[in-house]
């Protein structure tokens, strides 16, 4: 009896399974697409430089080197770059985070003349070309003095961190009751006293979401940054553009620049992933 | 405790009634930036369309009235860059939906891992688009390229293809990597979609007897609208904006073959002939309002109904 039994949950179980197999196959083939770039950069960062530019091309490397990476830090010292993204993706963060935070907390608890126009305002902003911007941004800190400097990158990284941030902390915001602050109100709290003690430590994983986003932008952007810096201060996009050129190409250590860039990305945007596509996909499904 | 709808009204109507000058202070930051960085510059920008801006020749900057747009509507150039943009985002986005719809519903079934699985497909969305032009440069190589590769093991070519050096396949393999590159970003919207329809609509759909496609077409495309409109117009938006991608792979090149507006504006910005870049740049923000407009309308939309 029981062994029937058991025979028939098993026998459903394959069934189930048989039936979902389709998708799983053509879910693993849309993954291999997705994630195979980054298996053969990888791949490609740790092979001998004479086993890449081999007839026959191999699938994992004959002998592993991490010649590429030694290379990268040594000869063409990319923590230089490395560091300059830091200080200016660092820096826009923190600037686009506390003006957005402002603007973001007002859209969300004030009703106010002219709000409605300030926030298309806002809104508009990422309708812009970033071509349309780059050119007279280019002229103008080129007139004050600025070009060249990580203010240049900072100031034109906004033009686009700041409406997104506002929208992306608006919504968190709108989703906190209102009757949050207006019960410490009552109790005597003033508004900033009401914000810093008890909204702020609630939007905490929030902001860290968006900013993380800030970062990431920053971090990966190229348009501006080609343009807007030299020698000395350019970012990491923009110096492993400038290793094709230099010396023919150089894919080994091209790849393993890719990689060294790609893992801080990552790992920031596992943490801040939930709370992120949370945020990003709110506007759009409420609609 | 949620205040009742009343009792907030009235509190937003006194805040009104009383000029606070605190949400214009709140704001003042983000709006003196955002006047500076994007609408000075935007009429700047049209300013310089008037001008004959080059900086190569500082000393011969003078206004030339609509003369940067006659040469304009005269270039072949502005006109193929105006076609490929068309197609770049026509077929590019296209697809991009399409493939995305799948991952989101092949990621909407419970399976082992799916957390897991769920954010590493995201990961192109991630990447810098300089490192996708160049990864894919790798991959597209015509002497050392797996993908040349791989064709030749399943015998589908004899020799080597330089996919990105040769006219006919060049813009082909750059419109495949941003189709690459867009996939997760539709399925991220489409799955949180997917999760905020009622399971009772197909229970309902179920007792009534409908097969999978019923299903879909009459209960999951009517849920996603909203969705699938608002994604779209978004990814448009940024997809005929986008010069990286193409510009580390091919610079616009072979022989423009791959030279979208935004690209074209690039390149000619980086001749320092600021002003006929500007007057394209216009021109092809003129053409991405046709797409920008009806979006701003649904987000306002959206916003006073969850108020």
């Amino acid at each position: 009896m029981a062994q029937t039994q058991r025979g028939a949950r098993r026998f459903r179980r394959t069934k189930r399974f048989l039936r979902a197999l389709p998708g799983h196959i053509l879910l693993a083939a849309m993954l291999v697409f997705l994630l195979f770039p980054f298996y053969w950069t990888f791949v490609t960062s740790i092979k001998p430089q004479k086993e890449l530019y081999s007839s026959t091309v191999t699938y994992w490397p004959s002998a592993l080197t991490f010649a590429s990476y030694r290379k990268l830090f040594a000869e063409y010292n990319f923590i230089r770059p490395m560091l300059n993204s830091l200080l200016v993706a660092s820096l826009t963060t923190v600037v686009s985070l506390t003006v957005s935070l402002l603007a973001a907390y007002a859209f969300s608890r004030f009703r106010f003349k002219g709000r409605k126009l300030f926030m298309t305002m806002f809104l508009t902003n990422n309708m812009f070309p970033t071509v349309l911007l780059l050119i007279p941004l280019f002229a103008i800190m080129r007139k004050i003095g600025i070009l060249y400097t990580p203010s240049a990158l900072i100031l034109s990284y906004t033009t686009f961190t700041i409406p997104f941030s506002i929208w992306l902390l608006n919504g968190y915001l709108n989703d906190l009751p209102r009757s949050l602050e207006e019960a410490a109100m009552v109790d005597g709290a003033n508004r900033a006293q009401a914000f810093m003690k008890i909204i702020l430590p609630m939007l905490i994983p929030c902001v860290v979401a968006t900013g993380a986003y800030v970062f990431m932008t920053a971090w990966n952007e190229y348009t501006f940054a080609v343009m807007f810096t030299n020698e000395a201060n350019r970012t990491i996009p923009v110096a492993l553009k400038n290793f094709i050129g230099q010396l023919g190409v150089e894919w080994g250590m091209l790849t393993a620049g890719g990689i060294v860039t790609i893992v801080p990305v990552c790992i920031m945007f596992f943490f801040a992933q939930r709370r992120l596509v949370e945020g990003l996909t709110a506007g759009a499904v409420k609609g | 405790m949620q205040l009742s709808r009343s009792q907030r009204l009235k509190g937003d109507e006194m805040r009104k009634n009383k000029i606070a000058p605190w949400p214009y202070l709140l704001i003042a930051p983000a709006l003196i930036t955002i006047l500076t960085v994007v609408f000075f510059p935007v009429l700047n920008a049209i300013f310089m369309s008037f001008q004959s801006y080059d900086l190569r020749r500082p000393s011969q900057i003078h206004f030339t009235g609509l003369a940067n747009y006659l040469s304009a509507v005269q270039d072949p150039l502005f006109w193929q860059a105006l076609l490929k943009t068309v197609i770049w985002v026509g077929v590019g986005v296209g697809l991009q939906f399409v493939f995305g719809f799948m991952l989101a519903l092949l990621l909407n079934r419970k399976f082992w891992g799916r957390g897991v699985v769920r954010s590493i497909s995201l990961i192109p969305w991630v990447t810098p688009g300089v490192l996708i032009g160049l990864m894919w440069r790798w991959i597209y190589d015509g002497n050392y390229g797996v993908l040349n590769d791989v064709l030749t093991r399943l015998g589908l070519i004899k020799s080597n293809i330089p996919f990105l050096a040769q006219q006919s396949t060049a813009f082909p393999m750059v419109i495949l990597t941003i189709v690459w590159q867009g996939i997760p970003f539709f399925a991220l919207m489409l799955l949180a979609g997917l999760q905020g329809i009622p399971e009772e609509l197909y229970d309902a759909a179920n007792v009534d007897g409908a097969n999978a496609f019923q299903r879909f077409f009459s209960i999951t495309v009517p849920s996603l609208r909203n969705t699938i409109f608002v994604t779209t117009l978004l990814r448009i938006i940024w997809v005929a904006n986008s010069v990286d991608v193409i510009f580390n792979l091919t610079e616009g090149g072979p022989a423009y073959a791959t030279q979208t507006l935004s690209v074209y504006v690039f390149n000619k910005g980086n001749t320092l002939n600021l002003g006929y870049a500007s007057t394209m740049a216009i021109l092809l923000a003129l053409s991405l309002a046709v797409v920008a407009v009806p979006y701003l309308k649904t987000l306002f939309k959206s916003q006073e109904e969850s108020e």
